[in-house]
């Protein structure tokens, strides 16, 4: 489960994680991205997480799925999760088949999907955030 | 390269001298026979788009070219002459089966010039002939293929403009578009509202979208199924959509197929619309006072 190269970079900016999917992932890949995004959550205390899938032009009910319950389980350790660069075919696509976010949040693009974060983060400070 | 038989008899060989001949007993007959052709065009009664200046001008310059071809056997310049002419006279009116009717006309105009000269050499007007049909032929030929073509491409490209046009989107503020929808909605247009709205979103990086189906007396199950997603989709992407101008027959249709309408966000009409999307941007719009001094 944690051999080769990360497929997914996920980066710290501030108190949110930005995870950058780079190539369509199997399912194996995708549960590892889960555990990976998950762990880092809780090590840098987050509060935001973005996932940016962008380059994907295909995502199947498995992955759907799979970044719902990421949601949920960011949720659970105290982050919120937003989606953005969902391609104009694949949500279309994504739609027919039924498969949506659910509750998930989604973004047109990294900076709207942050500026999401920032307006929903403003209602909650975190006392020790130096940004807020 | 495998030399080309065409060229080749144009160039040399027997035939190419007869063609050669002939070439210059065209070129010697020229005005003579360019006025019978215009004869025969108006005798019947084709390329009446034009002007009878018009006329002269272009069959000067088909004429020009025809024999051109006869002595070159070189298709490559007609074509090029031949797309040229139509698109000068296809915005005119003119039909493919006038096009393609004087070139006849020319072909035979030349070929009874042909008997007339030989008529005394049986023989010899065979040899001519021989030389002169297929390039004739092919001459014609070139001609209307190439106005058809040309015509083909007009036509797609009018289709692509009213495909374009069928379906706008309007940018009306940063971040707000505008989708009129006027006519009936049938699933062809409606696949085309979703890759345009979708593509248009991502363009102008919109946050709020106003379809307005106030032109649109009615739409049928799948098509109304189609608008469900297309909202869907959008808010994928990120973008709200408001639509407006529901008429009370795509309402009763909305409900009766029984998709879940409890996230999609309609008003009345496009004004009220495009006010709820200016709230939702945070956009406050206020009347300047306007001062009206004596």
């Amino acid at each position: 489960m944690n051999g080769g190269p990360a497929l997914v970079s996920i980066m710290r900016q501030g108190s949110t994680l930005i995870a950058s999917v780079h190539t369509a992932l199997n399912d194996s890949e995708l549960v590892r991205f889960e555990h990976d995004l998950v762990d880092q959550i809780g090590e840098h205390r987050s509060r935001g997480v973005i996932i940016d899938v962008a380059a994907l032009d295909v995502i199947d009910s498995f992955a759907a799925l799979t970044l719902r319950r990421i949601a949920e389980m960011a949720r659970l350790r105290g982050a919120q999760t937003v989606l953005v660069g969902i391609q104009p075919e694949v949500a279309f696509t994504m739609v027919r088949l039924g498969m949506g976010t659910g509750a998930v949040p989604t973004a047109l693009d990294l900076e709207e999907g942050l500026a999401l974060l920032a307006e929903q983060g403003s209602h909650h400070p975190r006392p020790d955030d130096p940004e807020a | 390269m495998q030399p080309e038989p065409e060229h080749d008899s144009a160039q040399s060989g027997p035939s190419g001298h007869l063609l050669s001949q002939l070439v210059a007993h065209l070129r010697e007959h020229r005005t003579r026979l360019q006025e019978e052709w215009s004869q025969r065009i108006q005798q019947a009664h084709l390329l009446t788009a034009m002007t009878p200046q018009e006329m002269a001008a272009e069959t000067t310059s088909v004429y020009d070219n025809y024999v051109e071809v006869l002595e070159t056997g070189n298709v490559e310049a007609l074509q090029h002459y031949a797309k040229d002419l139509s698109e000068r006279i296809i915005p005119r009116g003119v039909e493919t089966h006038e096009v393609v009717g004087i070139v006849l006309l020319l072909r035979d105009v030349l070929a009874r010039s042909l008997f007339e000269k030989y008529q005394r050499d049986f023989s010899m007007l065979n040899e001519v002939l021989d030389a002169y049909e297929p390039a004739a032929n092919r001459i014609a030929n070139t001609v209307a293929v190439s106005f058809v073509d040309e015509r083909e491409r007009v036509i797609r490209q009018q289709q692509d403009a009213i495909r374009e046009l069928s379906t706008p989107v309007l940018p009306v503020r940063e971040r707000l578009l505008i989708l009129p929808i006027i006519g009936v909605l049938d699933s062809e247009r409606a696949r085309q509202l979703t890759e345009q709205l979708l593509s248009g979103i991502r363009k102008h990086r919109a946050k709020v979208v106003v379809i307005d189906i106030t032109g649109s007396p009615d739409v049928d199950e799948s098509v109304a199924n189609h608008l469900v997603q297309t909202v869907d989709a959008s808010r994928l992407m990120g973008a709200s959509v408001i639509i407006t101008g529901l008429s009370p027959k795509i309402a009763q249709t909305l409900v009766t197929i029984g998709v879940d309408l409890s996230k999609m966000n309609t008003i009345g009409d496009l004004q009220g619309g495009l006010e709820e999307a200016e709230r939702l941007l945070g956009y406050t719009v206020t009347r300047k006072e306007v001062s009206t001094s004596s």
